[in-house]
């Protein structure tokens, strides 16, 4: 009998597990630019709230830039732009940048809310009480800033995380890039469609979940 | 290191071009965001004042627009339903996904604004004998527009940035367009430079009106 080549397989329990793991480099990239990002944005931050002129003359405007580029623009055009300053970056590499550079844009501002929520009678009081001014960033406008402005930054963390889907477009393979490879073997777009949905719905959630639950508890 | 031509030309000869797809973009982003703000009130309304099914359907819906990436909604509306034969045209694929994700960050938006006018205040309005729907028009929905505008301006500013989206699903915005210009020239960067500079200025203008409009309208 003439063995009939079968094109198109159905979904399986292997392929599952293949999105299993594009949603583990889902939260590799996602983990690693919102750490980095979010320190360098905090050093950003700081530099924008100390210094007045130069923050708000050179400073801000670039990551203003960051802010008002759509993130697809952004990933195309560092990865076409690499080569040409001689960069030989892979996909998840210019992802990795362009959403670390991105997640610091966003999070210089809320550092800066964070420090500008410590009340001025605050600082002052903690000087006088004979701190330095690093003691007095590190025991007193940390700890409050870093509270005050919780909520925001996980909002920004997730917004980053959903954001990484786009790096898809580079060719990493992420849940969004994943879930069309499956869907033109398999031709089952609805299915996987939700299956990547419940991904991202499981990664997504229980965070702003909790994230909620935390600022209300703090707000109280 | 350097050694890299900045081809004018082609982009500068396709300009127009870009320059309509850039309102092409405005015009689909407006749209979104008009359907989500009737969608966002109704959203908000269900989640405040709903009973039953109005609120369990405004909560699902603002859950999941707001913990799954817009591309997955953008291709949920594209290629999912298209299982069920259900076919969207391009155009229809970017207006639904964003409307449906811009609605559930406003009905979120909506619902804070509504929260923070306190009872006392519809109550007064009753008392000196309005109806109801005067002591909405009047006396709320001018409170409540006060403090859901700058969310709103942000709002607006993100759905024309992830109208951007509109690339990966064949839609000839400001994106499409620039990738089809790019893939029919090869001067991928060229494009996305221009297209992000003109993002940059969209995005600048915007904000730029908004806040006009609010030093004229916000002033007592």
């Amino acid at each position: 009998m003439e063995p009939t080549v079968k094109v198109f397989s159905s979904f399986t329990l292997q392929d599952l597990s293949f999105l299993g793991e594009a949603a583990l480099r889902t939260l590799w990239i996602s983990f690693l630019s919102i750490s980095i990002g979010s320190f360098i944005g905090g050093i950003f931050g700081w530099i924008l709230h100390e210094t007045r002129m130069w923050g708000g003359v050179f400073i801000n405007p670039v990551l203003d830039v960051f802010r008002s580029v759509p993130l697809i623009v952004q990933l195309v055009l560092f990865y076409n732009f690499a080569p040409i300053i001689g960069l030989n970056l892979d996909a998840f590499e210019s992802g990795l940048v362009v959403l670390t550079l991105y997640t610091a844009a966003l999070v210089a501002n809320v550092a800066r809310g964070g420090i500008e929520a410590v009340g001025k009678p605050m600082r002052m009081a903690s000087r006088s009480l004979g701190m330095n001014y690093w003691q007095d960033m590190r025991y007193v406008v940390f700890p409050i800033g870093v509270r005050a402005v919780f909520p925001s930054w996980v909002g920004v963390a997730l917004g980053v995380m959903k954001d990484s889907a786009l790096v898809s477009v580079l060719g990493y393979v992420e849940l969004v890039k994943a879930s069309q490879v499956l869907i033109t073997r398999t031709q089952e777009p609805l299915l996987i469609i939700l299956v990547v949905g419940a991904f991202y719905f499981a990664l997504s959630y229980p965070v702003s979940r909790y994230a909620a639950k935390i600022e209300k508890r703090w707000s109280s | 290191m350097f050694d890299y031509n900045f081809h004018w030309r082609p982009v500068l000869k396709s300009l127009p071009d870009l320059l309509e797809a850039g309102l092409t973009t405005l015009q689909v982003a407006s749209l979104a965001m008009l359907l989500g703000i009737l969608i966002g009130l109704c959203l908000a309304v269900g989640r405040l004042k709903g009973n039953g099914l109005w609120y369990w359907l405004s909560t699902i819906w603002i859950e999941l627009a707001r913990n799954t990436p817009a591309l997955f909604q953008l291709f949920f509306f594209g290629f999912g339903l298209g299982a069920l034969g259900i076919h969207f045209s391009p155009y229809m694929i970017v207006l639904a996904g964003l409307s449906f994700n811009t609605a559930g960050y406003l009905g979120e938006n909506f619902r804070g604004g509504f929260q923070a006018i306190p009872d006392t205040q519809l109550k007064a309005a009753r008392s000196l004998g309005m109806n109801l729907w005067q002591a909405y028009t009047r006396i709320l929905v001018p409170q409540v527009f006060r403090i859901v505008y700058y969310p709103m301006t942000n709002q607006f500013v993100w759905v024309v940035l992830m109208s951007s989206l509109g690339m990966l699903v064949g839609y000839r915005e400001l994106t499409g367009e620039t990738q089809f210009f790019a893939s029919k020239t090869y001067r991928i960067f060229e494009y996305f430079a221009v297209t992000a500079v003109i993002y940059y200025l969209m995005v600048k203008i915007i904000l730029g009106l908004s806040k006009l409009f609010a030093s004229r309208y916000f002033r007592y």
